[in-house]
């Protein structure tokens, strides 16, 4: 509170700092007299250091600070010394030492004066440990810390870009409030910086600037919204990050980003996928439909592709009926397919985290029939660190009680091993009982049955559980699952036992008449059963069905009288119950029982159980004075009560968005962002639609479309439109089919299915990872020629085709014709447009990164995509179906509405693999079949070495790192790869 | 996200921490404390663990625990990821990730650690990025360092943090331009007790070290992919044209990595290498017990059998056993009730062979089960899934920039 005065005072003198200065003004009243006091004394001593003005005797002398000072320093009086040196390396090793002091916990703030005037040094490794050094005491030295800002400030001017963001990254990890305004503004000029580097680190600095002033918000958000805009990977990560940390709830900003997000994915670094596809679960959640809407219409169209084939032709068929029958039909929006289908390779990732975050995305957004293929993906999770299954599998027992199909063929995995931890096993085994049904049941409950003979007690407990919930979930097995238990009860293992009381306790109440034999047995058990709990259950089925077992019962009380006094609470209680219950139903020979036990319990030092027996009396023993109460009091002891449900403990956990913190722990944590229902309808699609600059092939054809869902004529059109690229052509459909099956369908599937993927987000995610700086402005001028090229090319292979394609009409060749006709006029038309140079820009990319496709089929595929207006878009699609069987041969394949079917191409896997080798062959030989004798037979030679010798290709190479002009050649590489992999 | 970090060894010394926003209390590890009491086994801790005011999210790797705090909604997989990325970055750098290593270099595992994390979100976890910001600490180096006082901190910029390419170096050159592929599988199989096969699975990893000057653009293609069930990659492999080709295609890192893993889970493909023929029985009285293992092989292709070691965990009630081995030798540890009898190679004319006679706690009733077998093995150059291995190849799309016109790409199997 006085330190102000003397802060303004020392202002002038460092004229150069204004803003710092200024700064610490308003800060220091904050600060405590002493620490005030000491670090004013420090911070001379910097000015000192500097150079600056030595006279200020007054700071140092204020006794108090001054004291404690002087002790602290003598304990690192060496330290101070070393940092004081001219000598790097004395510099370094007194870094090191405090460095290490920090690690280890040890406080080392005193030390701050001396290190922190070491910002400026020139070796680099020592202004590294001064990094980490201020970062981690800043917070503490507020004052103190201000005088290493202006290095930073000047770090930010550097011409380096690394240089710029390390600066950046510093200056922002500094948690002192006055220089808010300074970040502020560092974070904006970093965010429109040259480098996208530094315009990550930006995106990384708001996140920190919003934790020290949430005030920032608004201005934060503009920062946001502008870096969301950005078109690099390094950024998206970053700034996806900064978003739904600042304003998770500003949904708005995604849109005219969402395409880009999803097309950029792929090539993002994987922790920033992580983060982007969580936001995007969320987005999709607000923005789209439920796929699932129609439920049971897709139940069965699923089923029956699920078991018939994947054959795509079939799949239309059925589809289209049935959604034409609908009065509302469900359309799944292009964006939303864009998402699932941009989302799925990533089940491939390394990282586990990745690929969780796919499959939540997937169980929460993707239609019923698809969400199966993450099954496999997850199920590889299982056979990483424990920690990791353990996760999964909280969010594998989840999914296995809403979508129990997706993992039945996995069943197997989920066995338990030995090895396991018990918190694994026990998982494990929540997942095999979700997983029970009439069909596997016998198999698991031949597993579980070993397992109870496990030495893990806490495991055999959960095993007996398990049971008992597969037996009241299945009614076929109760009776051997009873059977089973009852056998259990002469296991040598008290535990075993008692558990399996429980369990049977449980069991018995669904149908207590037949298995009065079960009870009697259970009632001699008692005398060697010591666990409480079981105890008391067996006391508990005694008393409640006292009339199957007239004879033992009152025999059992008596016992228990006897005993009474050294029972546990739980037994006691129900011992009491016990005895009123008898009492009502056979009062001649329990009444004296009855009272002894109930005298007993009187005077027990437990309060429940003191009350209980009061109550108990009251009600059951009729006095004068007893209430209206004691007239029912056999209905309220012997009603009859419903048999407990026994049912997983992940039951409710879906409406905690999986994956999550808040789903493991069930329970919300802090900044948990609550999964939104779907809407009732769609909101508009159109805001995702972007200006002509940033735009991608795909929004072309979406933005042109503005009218489909009016007109009915149209609408049936655009059905297939879209049932024809995203349902049949792209992995759609045939998702479960593939994945539930085995490998051999999903050869010919998920080839043609990927394919397509290709032309979609290939093209733009390719054009991400080879990006440079530079190629905008080649553009331009290789367009033309590319375009040139690439018609000459489609030219050439057209006979090839012909050759290849035995189907192919010769209908789709002319239109083939007219459309490069078509996409001739274009590419003259529109080449000034800004449009046209960014779709280039992916062409020439393509080019050059997708050298082994066939680069005339992609192409050709994407030309439809990007550059057709709505009215051709049938002929696109099936166009691009011929295209596709092009690419993945196969050819048996009808084309759609043209050929109505060569019905049923059922072939087995062999012969499809067969025939796709084949083809593979055709098509390589057709176009330049410069087929190397690189690829030699490769498949005699067992365990062997292989050589490869490369010659050609000097000229590719470029072409690979961004879009210079490359003289392009018909790619030998692809085919001899192609050959070498259809052997 | 992250929000600190503490590594704890198995006594339950708190030896380093680092923060990556404000300072949190070491005290916070107190209810770790408190859970890893309650689990016995380190394996038992829960991964997540609830405070008041903080989520613990804890690894267990190499006796170490790394503990870190967090304070709002974070993906657990993403923390437990991280730290697993980071146990693994020790290793690389150190080559062992142990509690001495760390105490040892721990000014470069705290350099690590603020390179890996910038506010609690991961930054460069690639460890091409990280050796060329921070290299690891070699004997010559630390030589020379002490002398010149020069330092591990890279004096060049790291510019691989700039590419889209995270994962590779620029500027990489090397005279023999190599690149080597171990293909290494694993089964992974439950026997019961008459040596039926109750589940069987291949797993399989390639790791490769690639030297390759430039940047390689190299592609692996398998004759069989249709085996494969599924797959996992390391981010540089194209997934698009893996869908649509089969093909892997990727630009390497420089140096180790594993490339891909796989899974096998048609069951006619499992082999099985070896039999294993057990008889342990606990008599009714006298507190002793019998045991009897033999091991022969079974389809090992004409191939040794290496490295064999048979695990036994035996129950509780068993003090000691004296057991006579025709082969290898034989260690129980009292303590944990593990038998461990290693045999080494197999010889399948002479069946090894463990005999003798377990001593049990007296008075105590004998244990119902027999205890399970684990059994590891080495089967050099012999991929289990058969058909697969033998046909990879290589080839090279783009070659690396440098004085020789032709590389030479050389690819060892196995």
């Amino acid at each position: 509170m006085r330190a102000p005065p003397a802060l303004s005072a020392s202002a002038p003198r460092n004229g150069s700092r204004d803003s710092v200065s200024g700064a610490l003004r308003r800060s220091a009243s904050s600060s405590s007299t002493a620490a005030a006091a000491a670090e004013m004394s420090a911070s001379s001593a910097f000015i000192d250091e500097k150079g600056g003005s030595a006279s200020e005797p007054e700071y140092g002398h204020d006794p108090a600070s001054g004291g404690i000072f002087s002790t602290d320093y003598k304990r690192h009086d060496d330290l101070k010394e070393m940092l004081d040196s001219n000598k790097d390396s004395l510099k370094l090793e007194a870094m090191k030492r405090i460095v290490a002091m920090i690690a280890r916990g040890k406080n080392a703030s005193d030390l701050f004066p001396a290190v922190v005037k070491n910002v400026a040094c020139k070796n680099i490794e020592v202004k590294k440990l001064v990094y980490v050094y201020l970062v981690r005491y800043a917070e503490e030295q507020q004052d103190l810390a201000l005088l290493s800002i202006s290095t930073f400030q000047r770090g930010l001017k550097d011409p380096n870009q690394l240089i710029r963001a390390s600066a950046l990254r510093v200056l922002s990890s500094i948690r002192v409030t006055i220089i808010v305004p300074i970040m502020m503004l560092a974070i904006k000029e970093a965010a429109s910086d040259m480098s996208p580097y530094v315009r990550k680190t930006a995106a990384h600095a708001i996140p920190k600037l919003h934790s020290l002033d949430p005030e920032q918000k608004d201005q934060l958000i503009e920062v946001i919204e502008k870096l969301l805009a950005d078109k690099t990977t390094l950024v998206a990560g970053s700034v996806v990050m900064a978003f739904e940390e600042v304003c998770p709830d500003r949904i708005d900003l995604i849109h005219k980003n969402y395409r880009k997000l999803c097309n950029l994915l792929i090539d993002v670094e994987e922790w920033g996928q992580v983060v982007i596809i969580n936001m995007l679960t969320r987005y999709a959640r607000t923005q789209f439909l439920n796929p699932n809407v129609n439920e049971s219409l897709l139940e069965e169209n699923s089923e029956k592709a699920f078991y018939a084939s994947d054959d795509e032709e079939e799949e239309d068929k059925k589809a289209e009926p049935a959604t034409l029958a609908k009065r509302k039909p469900y359309v799944m929006d292009p964006d939303h397919r864009l998402l699932l289908r941009n989302t799925k390779p990533l089940l491939q990732s390394r990282n586990a985290a990745v690929v969780m975050a796919v499959a939540q995305l997937y169980f929460h957004l993707a239609p019923k029939a698809e969400v199966g293929i993450i099954a496999k993906a997850l199920v590889r999770l299982m056979r990483s660190h424990s920690e990791v299954q353990y996760v999964v599998l909280q969010n594998v027992a989840t999914m296995t009680i809403k979508r129990r199909g997706m993992f039945e063929p996995y069943l197997k995995s989920f066995y338990i091993r030995s090895t396991d931890p018990t918190q694994i096993k026990i998982l494990k085994l929540e997942v095999l009982t979700n997983l029970a049904n009439e069909t596997n049941i016998s198999t698991i409950l031949r597993e579980f049955q070993t397992y109870i003979k496990s030495m893990d007690k806490d495991f055999v407990a959960a095993s007996i559980q398990a049971i008992g919930r597969c037996a009241t979930n299945i009614g076929e097995v109760r009776d051997t699952c009873l059977n089973g238990l009852v056998q259990l009860l002469s296991n040598r293992d008290e535990l075993v036992v008692a558990e399996s009381v429980v369990v049977i306790k449980k069991l018995l109440q669904m149908q207590p008449e037949q298995h009065s034999d079960i009870i009697k047995h259970m009632a001699k058990l008692i005398d060697n059963i010591q666990v409480p709990m079981a105890r008391a259950s067996i006391l508990w089925l005694i008393g409640e069905y006292c009339e199957h077992v007239p004879k033992i019962a009152p025999d059992v009380l008596r016992n228990m009288a006897k005993t009474f006094t050294n029972e546990e609470d739980i037994v006691k209680l129900q011992i009491i119950n016990l005895a009123a219950k008898l009492y009502l139903t056979n009062s001649k020979q329990t009444k004296l029982l009855t009272q002894y036990v109930l005298n007993l319990a009187k005077y027990d030092q437990n309060y429940d159980i003191r009350d209980r027996a009061r109550f108990i009396r009251q009600l059951i023993v009729p006095t004068d004075k007893s209430g209206a109460l004691s007239k029912y009091a056999k209905k309220l002891f012997l009603a009859l009560k419903p048999a407990p449900v026994l049912q997983s403990t992940f039951k409710d956990r879906d409406h905690f968005q999986l994956g999550s913190l808040s789903h493991l722990l069930n329970a919300k944590a802090a900044g948990y962002q609550e999964l939104p229902d779907w809407p009732e309808s769609a909101p508009d699609p159109s805001v995702r639609n972007v200006e002509v600059i940033r735009l991608l092939e795909r929004v072309t054809t979406l933005t042109s479309i503005p009218d489909w869902s009016k007109c009915t004529s149209r609408k049936d059109r655009k059905e297939k439109k879209t049932e024809k690229p995203f349902y049949s052509d792209s992995e759609g459909e045939s998702g479960p089919t593939e994945s539930a099956d085995s490998e051999s369908d999903s050869g010919s599937g998920s080839e043609s299915a990927s394919a397509s993927d290709e032309s979609g987000s290939g093209s733009e995610s390719e054009e991400s990872r080879e990006e440079t700086e530079s190629e905008d402005e080649e553009e331009d001028e290789e367009k033309e020629k590319k375009r040139k090229k690439r018609l000459d090319k489609t030219k050439a292979k057209k006979p090839a085709e012909e050759s290849a394609e035995s189907e192919q009409s010769s209908g789709t060749e002319d239109r083939k014709r007219g459309r490069k006709a078509v996409k001739n006029q274009k590419s003259a038309s529109e080449s000034e447009s800004e449009s046209e140079s960014s779709e280039s820009e992916d062409e020439s990319e393509e080019e050059s990164e997708e050298e082994s496709e066939s680069d005339t089929d992609i192409r050709k595929k994407k030309m439809p995509i990007s550059k057709q207006p709505p009215k051709q878009s049938k002929k696109e699609s099936k166009k691009e179906r011929q295209e596709m069987s092009l690419l993945d041969l196969d050819d048996f394949e009808p084309a759609p509405a043209s050929a109505p079917v060569t019905p049923v191409n059922f072939l087995s896997s062999s012969l499809v693999s067969d025939l796709e080798g084949l083809s593979l062959t055709n098509n390589i030989l057709a176009p330049t079949a410069i087929a190397p004798s690189g690829s030699i037979k490769m498949y005699e030679l067992l365990h062997r070495i292989t050589v490869h010798q490369q010659h050609q290709l000097r000229d590719q190479k470029p072409a690979h790192r961004g879009a210079q002009a490359a003289v392009w050649d018909e790619d030998p590489r692809v085919h001899r790869d192609r050959r070498v992999s259809s052997r | 996200m992250i929000h600190s970090l503490f590594l704890i060894n198995n006594a339950g010394d708190l030896f380093l921490e680092k923060h990556w926003k404000s300072v949190i209390s070491r005290s916070v590890c107190d209810y770790f404390f408190e859970a890893r009491e309650k689990a016995v086994e380190p394996d038992n801790v829960p991964p997540v663990i609830r405070t008041p005011h903080h989520y613990l999210i804890n690894i267990y790797r190499e006796k170490i625990f790394f503990v870190s705090v967090i304070q709002t909604e974070v993906p657990p997989l993403f923390v437990i990821e991280f730290l697993h990325r980071v146990a693994e970055t020790f290793q690389d750098y150190f080559g062992e990730c142990s509690e001495s290593t760390i105490k040892d270099n721990v000014v470069i595992v705290y350099e690590l650690l603020e390179e890996m994390l910038d506010n609690g979100f991961p930054l460069a976890t690639e460890s091409n990025i990280l050796k060329e910001l921070i290299r690891p600490p070699t004997i010559l180096r630390s030589m020379v360092n002490t002398i010149t006082g020069s330092s591990n901190v890279g004096e060049t910029l790291p510019t691989g943090q700039l590419s889209t390419i995270p994962w590779r170096r620029a500027g990489v050159k090397y005279t023999n331009n190599e690149a080597y592929f171990d293909v290494v599988e694993e089964i992974d199989a439950i026997l019961d007790k008459s040596g039926t096969t109750v589940f069987a699975e291949i797993q399989g990893v390639i790791d490769a070290c690639v030297k390759l000057s430039g940047m390689p653009d190299l592609t692996l293609s398998f004759m069989n992919p249709r085996l494969l069930d599924d797959v996992s990659f390391h981010p540089c492999v194209r997934y698009k044209r893996w869908e649509s080709e089969r093909v892997i295609s990727f630009v390497p890192p420089d140096g180790n990595f594993q490339l891909m893993s796989y899974h096998i889970s048609a069951q006619n493909l499992v082999a099985i290498p070896v039999y294993v023929k057990q008889n342990i029985s606990f008599f009714e009285t006298g507190s002793s017990g019998r045991l009897d293992i033999t091991v022969g092989p079974k389809q090992t292709m004409g191939k040794t059998v290496e490295g064999l070691v048979v695990t036994v965990h035996m129950p509780k009630v068993v003090l000691s056993a004296n057991l006579n081995a025709t082969q290898g030798t034989y260690n129980y540890d009292p303590v944990t009730k593990i038998l461990v009898w290693d045999i080494g190679k197999l010889n399948p004319q002479k069946l090894p062979n463990l005999k003798g006679s377990l001593s049990l706690q007296s008075g105590a009733p004998k244990p119902e089960e027999n205890p399970s077998l684990n059994i590891d093995l080495k089967i050099q150059q012999l991929a289990i899934s058969g058909r697969l291995g033998s046909f990879i190849s290589v080839g090279c799309d783009s070659l690396p920039a440098g004085p020789c016109d032709k590389a030479l790409l050389l690819l060892t199997l196995f």
